[in-house]
């Protein structure tokens, strides 16, 4: 297996972003470095608006995620509901 | 009645592919005339897909709240006097190489995606390019504010683009993207898209600007985390890229491979002056050059490629080589700059015990065999009055246009030497990659601008080497240049920080 990643700008919206992948993807690693936070798991990665809604207590676009995103490995796949990171094998 | 909110994907394809139109009166190949004489073969470009599915309206909604929330950012830096939070002026070295080397291929970037979105008969292509070239534009204006505020402290910021055209060193990354833009529209995708977008600019823009960060350098921050957000849909364009070309044709395949192999030779070779940025520029650390090589390209390209190889793609050629050049390659570069900071237009010096200390511990294998005892003889001469500068001019590769002082990776004694004849002229290259792109098309790069070879013939002014830096290049010599210490940066930076 592959990992696939994406990096956030550390900043105070990319926290909520974060607290939702990690309930979104049990397995993921989450890495703090200077001014970013990079974010890895094996194979596939979803980021769910639901779930980033839910933990933000607001409406959020999918598309709203390019603001803080630094960035990303992976095949990407993105509509309304989720953007997902995947390699194909 | 409420008017139904359209899906992402509807939106797209009636913002996007429905802009296309019918070439009724007009012949298709005389609108697209660059599409076939690379030997590339398309047979359906509706099957081009954008997974962002970004529409322009969402764009210009997107950018302009990343371009509000940067622009605020430079205006609190500005007004803070945000330079003298700087870790140590040593560091705005690092950014007079990047207003002078990076910047200005940023506008390279914005003029290449203007040019090739047109000549893509696709539609998807064709946006998916203006906004790329939109985003370029905006890049190196965003870079050009940023580092206005430095131009007012420091020396080495005045005349970046006057000095990118001429520089001996500039001509590295100039011709790198003078050949990508004088190359057909799907090799430029091929090697901005893919090759340096996907597969090597994280290493500049993710870990440098997190080191900027770590350096008190908010502006410079903000504007690389600001371009990496465009950065990640171009990265996502250039993987698209090439799976589209892959699945269009097999005969394809071999093309992009040959493209891949190059350019990822290329974007080496450009890479190693941010190598030495990231070794030895950044008075803070966070992770050493082989460290970002082995996560941005070994871990994250070894992904890439292994997904790619479904579609008979291999790891680019060298590869292996690569493997064995992140232990030696930015002690090189920062050798050869060492060398001849008297021709630099920005400052050198000789790393300090703690930074010593440092290198030893993240390269084991190399820095106390090999360059740890240049460092401590080059502190030696000093302390003696003997600075030495090299007064030669260094021998260029005929590619990469580096000075000849990359070494044999197995021998980190011999410098490598390689050559060829072409049309009874001798040609020099500093590896078997650079060696191989030439020899792949010999009448382009016998036309490379090579700054030595001009300084010689006579077309940069002189005689001497110093009316070359002062009156070709515009350097205030004596400011800009040499060391560090004793410099009028490091006298006013000592003067506002009350040191005597």
């Amino acid at each position: 297996m592959s990992k696939v990643y994406l990096a956030l700008q550390d900043n105070d919206l990319s926290r909520y972003i974060v607290e939702a992948i990690e309930e979104d993807n049990p397995s993921v690693t989450v890495n703090y470095q200077p001014a970013m936070i990079r974010i890895e798991n094996e194979g596939r990665l979803v980021v769910r608006r639901e779930t980033v809604e839910e933990k933000l207590g607001r409406d959020w676009d999918v598309q709203e995620l390019h603001l803080n995103l630094i960035t990303l490995g992976g095949n990407v796949d993105e509509d309304d509901d989720e953007l997902s990171l995947s390699w194909n094998r | 009645m409420a008017a139904k909110k359209l899906n992402i994907k509807d939106k797209y394809r009636l913002l996007t592919r429905d802009l296309d139109w019918e070439f009724s009166y007009q012949d298709r190949k005389e609108a697209f005339p660059y599409e076939e004489f690379e030997g590339i073969k398309i047979t359906d470009w509706s099957k081009w897909e954008d997974p962002f599915r970004l529409t322009m309206d969402a764009y210009w909604k997107y950018q302009a709240e990343k371009e509000k929330k940067l622009y605020a950012i430079f205006d609190a830096f500005a007004q803070n006097n945000g330079h003298l939070n700087i870790s140590d002026p040593r560091y705005a070295n690092a950014l007079k190489i990047f207003l002078t080397g990076v910047s200005p291929l940023e506008y390279q970037a914005f003029q290449g995606f203007a040019h090739t979105g047109r000549q893509f008969g696709g539609v998807g292509a064709r946006i998916a390019c203006q906004m790329q070239s939109i985003d370029e534009l905006r890049h190196v204006q965003t870079q050009i504010h940023a580092m206005s505020h430095y131009n007012k402290f420091f020396d080495g910021f005045q005349d970046w683009s006057h000095m990118h055209d001429r520089v001996w060193y500039l001509s590295v990354p100039k011709s790198f993207f003078d050949d990508a833009r004088s190359a057909g529209p799907f090799e430029y995708l091929v090697a901005i898209s893919f090759s340096f977008e996907y597969v090597l600019t994280n290493l500049l823009f993710v870990p440098f600007m997190s080191g900027a960060a770590y350096n008190g350098d908010m502006a410079t921050v903000t504007f690389g985390f600001s371009a990496q957000s465009d950065e990640a849909r171009h990265m996502t364009l250039g993987l698209e890229v090439i799976k589209f070309l892959l699945e269009q044709h097999e005969d394809n395949v071999p093309i992009v491979q040959k493209w891949i192999d190059k350019w990822f030779w290329r974007g080496t070779r450009l890479l190693s002056i941010v190598a030495m940025m990231m070794d030895y520029m950044l008075p803070n650390k966070v992770m050493s050059w082989k460290e970002a090589w082995e996560v941005y390209f070994e871990e994250a390209g070894g992904s890439l490629f292994k997904d790619l190889a479904r579609y008979g793609i291999r790891m680019p050629k060298y590869a292996e080589t690569t493997e064995k050049e992140k232990e030696h390659v930015s002690h090189q570069a920062w050798w050869i700059f060492y060398n001849y900071g008297q021709a630099a237009g920005f400052h050198t010096w000789i790393p300090t015990d703690k930074e010593l200390d440092w290198l030893s511990e993240k390269y084991p294998e190399t820095f106390d065999k090999y360059y740890r005892p240049r460092w401590e003889l080059a502190r030696q001469m000093e302390a003696e009055g003997k600075r030495f500068y090299n007064p030669g001019l260094p021998q260029l590769c005929n590619c990469c246009q580096i000075p000849m002082g990359f070494t044999e990776m197995d021998d980190p004694t011999q410098i490598a030497y390689r050559q060829t004849v072409y049309n009874g002229e001798r040609y020099h290259f500093c590896s078997d990659g650079c060696h191989d792109i030439f020899v792949d098309e010999p009448e382009k790069y016998v036309q490379s601008w090579l700054p030595v070879h001009q300084i010689f013939q006579g077309n940069c002014g002189g005689p001497g080497v110093e009316d070359v830096l002062r009156d070709y290049y515009r350097m205030n010599v004596g400011a800009d240049n040499l060391d560090i210490k004793g410099s009028p940066d490091e006298q006013r930076w000592n003067a506002w920080k009350g040191v005597a």
